[in-house]
């Protein structure tokens, strides 16, 4: 047990202090790359208690797609110089910081509710009647409840990742003038006598091409 | 507190014994890369180095070994350190679920796949670091590509291990492979196992898409500013990586350690040959990909990616699935 708590300290450790870091480093990039740490160092907290499958999820979901696509954002955008600007006292019309801060009390608010309700109602826990047992994987109980009880719910968050996908596309899709596409049909059926011209030139006159 | 220290030191002794040989087998597997692509074009390839050429690519370690460290004035040296280190050290934990015969695996855990498939996909970190980190723009192109085309391709893999997955019920490696005991899975799910060859391919940045590191547009991509160890050590990742694709090729459709026939003079053979035969199989199909196809252009990767294999492999999970529903094949009930 005492491997166990050591380990604990040390991811939770990890965690916090690149969670701050997140906030207070001053390169954007840097800010990305201690988000990841932090991901990471979450999913390990998930197979220290034993659910391993979230804390695979959670490495190959949020660190490998969710965060190369932040990281992107990043480093396409050059988000480094804005964010120097939000916290300069010359920048006026700043509203990012009190937005900011009514989400995240939002949040707290909300995580001392859930917390609260499992301190001091612990039978709403028990309501939920999933028996957990160590015979069956976690992948499989997971499974188990996911695609019974709340396969409607499961549907609909999916149709709505769907539909948020392509809104996405739709919005920031524009057609542009004057783009060549390939077309590999185009390009075999192409035929000699409609690639080749044979002309008769002239002496010193030449020929004109796409006249 | 012992019994702390006796873990610990059994647990390095076997860690050391499976990277060992992994890390040698990479040099050597260099080695036979370029034999096979100098076979390919009638040249002669290494041979001067050791009998056959075997030790060049340790005269090319040492060489690497000795060569100066040049960190650019001004890339961001910290981040610019860290890439190797983080390729190399993904490349070679990922070995720790690979399972070489029944009960010869070093960390034989539940979710033994998504392990190997989440830390595949954490390898595009170190690409992106030394992209960015090298602060200058070849590098940084060749890392945003790298990126793009390793997330592409790591979704159709995905999907490819749904495929595998649907037959086997377990998500554990040792499982998949005791799976295919009567029929490997390459005959069923032979259209997956091309598009797993092939995406494994663009997911190592191999020829024909090595396009991050594609010398005509962007002299060496991600690579560019590093010198000595420290591109050593990328190169080291990558080959280290080739390897995994090809092991986890063998397990997820070539049946892993098991003999193609439970005949006498095969299966007297241990498991792990097996398992090394098809990896180096594999890795022999990739090297002579590599001396026999073209380039791709970018935009053909991208469309190959999402428009082609990522349709192609939905709906072979959609017929996998109905296939087993039909037949009453499920496994796991």
């Amino acid at each position: 047990m005492i491997a166990h708590s050591v380990f604990f300290y040390i991811f939770s450790l990890i965690a916090i202090v690149s969670a701050v870091m997140v906030t207070v480093s001053k390169n954007t990039v840097h800010s990305v790359f201690f988000l990841i740490l932090d991901f990471i160092s979450i999913s390990c907290l998930f197979i220290m208690i034993g659910a391993e499958f979230l804390g695979m999820i959670m490495l190959i979901v949020y660190v490998g797609a969710v965060a190369v696509l932040f990281l992107f954002v990043v480093m396409m955008l050059n988000v480094a110089e804005q964010k120097g600007q939000w916290f300069s006292s010359r920048w006026d019309g700043g509203t990012h910081i009190p937005v900011g801060l009514l989400v995240s009390l939002i949040i707290f608010f909300e995580l001392i509710i859930v917390i609260g309700g499992w301190k001091y109602k612990p039978d709403l826990l028990n309501s939920l009647s999933i028996n957990i047992s160590n015979e069956v994987t976690n992948t499989r109980s997971i499974g188990n409840v996911l695609y019974t009880d709340y396969i409607l719910l499961f549907q609909i968050s999916g149709m709505i990742l769907l539909v948020a996908m392509i809104g996405a596309i739709v919005l920031t899709y524009r057609e542009r003038a004057g783009v060549k596409r390939q077309s590999y049909v185009k390009q075999i059926s192409r035929e000699r006598d409609e690639g080749v011209d044979l002309v008769e030139a002239e002496r010193n006159k030449g020929v004109k091409i796409d006249a | 507190m012992d019994s702390y220290f006796s873990i610990l030191f059994t647990e390095v002794y076997k860690i050391l014994f499976l990277l060992v040989p992994v890390l040698v087998s990479v040099a050597m597997i260099v080695w036979l890369d370029r034999r096979v692509w100098a076979f390919v074009q009638k040249r002669r390839g290494p041979n001067v180095v050791g009998p056959f050429g075997l030790f060049q690519s340790l005269a090319d370690a040492l060489k690497y070994i000795f060569k100066e460290i040049i960190i650019p004035a001004s890339s961001n040296k910290l981040v610019f350190v860290l890439a190797p280190v983080v390729t190399m050290t993904l490349a070679l934990v990922s070995w720790a679920v690979i399972p070489f015969g029944e009960d010869f695996v070093l960390a034989d855990i539940n979710v033994g796949i998504l392990y190997l498939f989440a830390v595949s996909s954490l390898g595009v970190y170190g690409i992106i670091m030394g992209g960015w980190a090298s602060n200058s723009k070849y590098p940084f192109l060749g890392a945003i590509r790298s990126a793009a085309q390793m997330v592409s391709y790591e979704v159709s893999i995905g999907v490819i291990i749904i495929n595998v997955l649907l037959c086997v019920g377990s998500l554990n490696l040792s499982d998949i492979v005791m799976a295919q005991q009567n029929l490997w899975f390459v005959i069923p799910l032979f259209p997956m196992f091309v598009i797993f060859f092939i995406s494994a391919l663009a997911e190592t940045n191999r020829p024909p898409f090595d396009l991050p590191e594609a010398e005509a547009e962007l002299v060496a991509g991600y690579q560019t500013e590093y010198s000595g160890m420290m591109y050593a050590m990328f190169w080291l990742g990558e080959y280290a990586n080739i390897l995994l694709m090809c092991a986890m090729g063998s397990v997820l459709f070539l049946g892993g350690w098991l003999s193609p026939i439970d005949v006498f003079p095969f299966n007297a053979i241990p498991g792990p040959f097996w398992l090394i035969f098809k990896i180096l199989f594999l890795f022999i199909l990739f090297a002579l990909v590599k001396a026999t196809v073209p380039r791709y252009r970018y935009d053909q990767l991208m469309k190959l990616g999402w428009k082609i294999f990522l349709p192609f492999s939905l709906f072979y999970v959609v017929l996998t699935s109905s296939f087993l529903l039909y037949f009453d094949l499920l496994p796991g009930k």
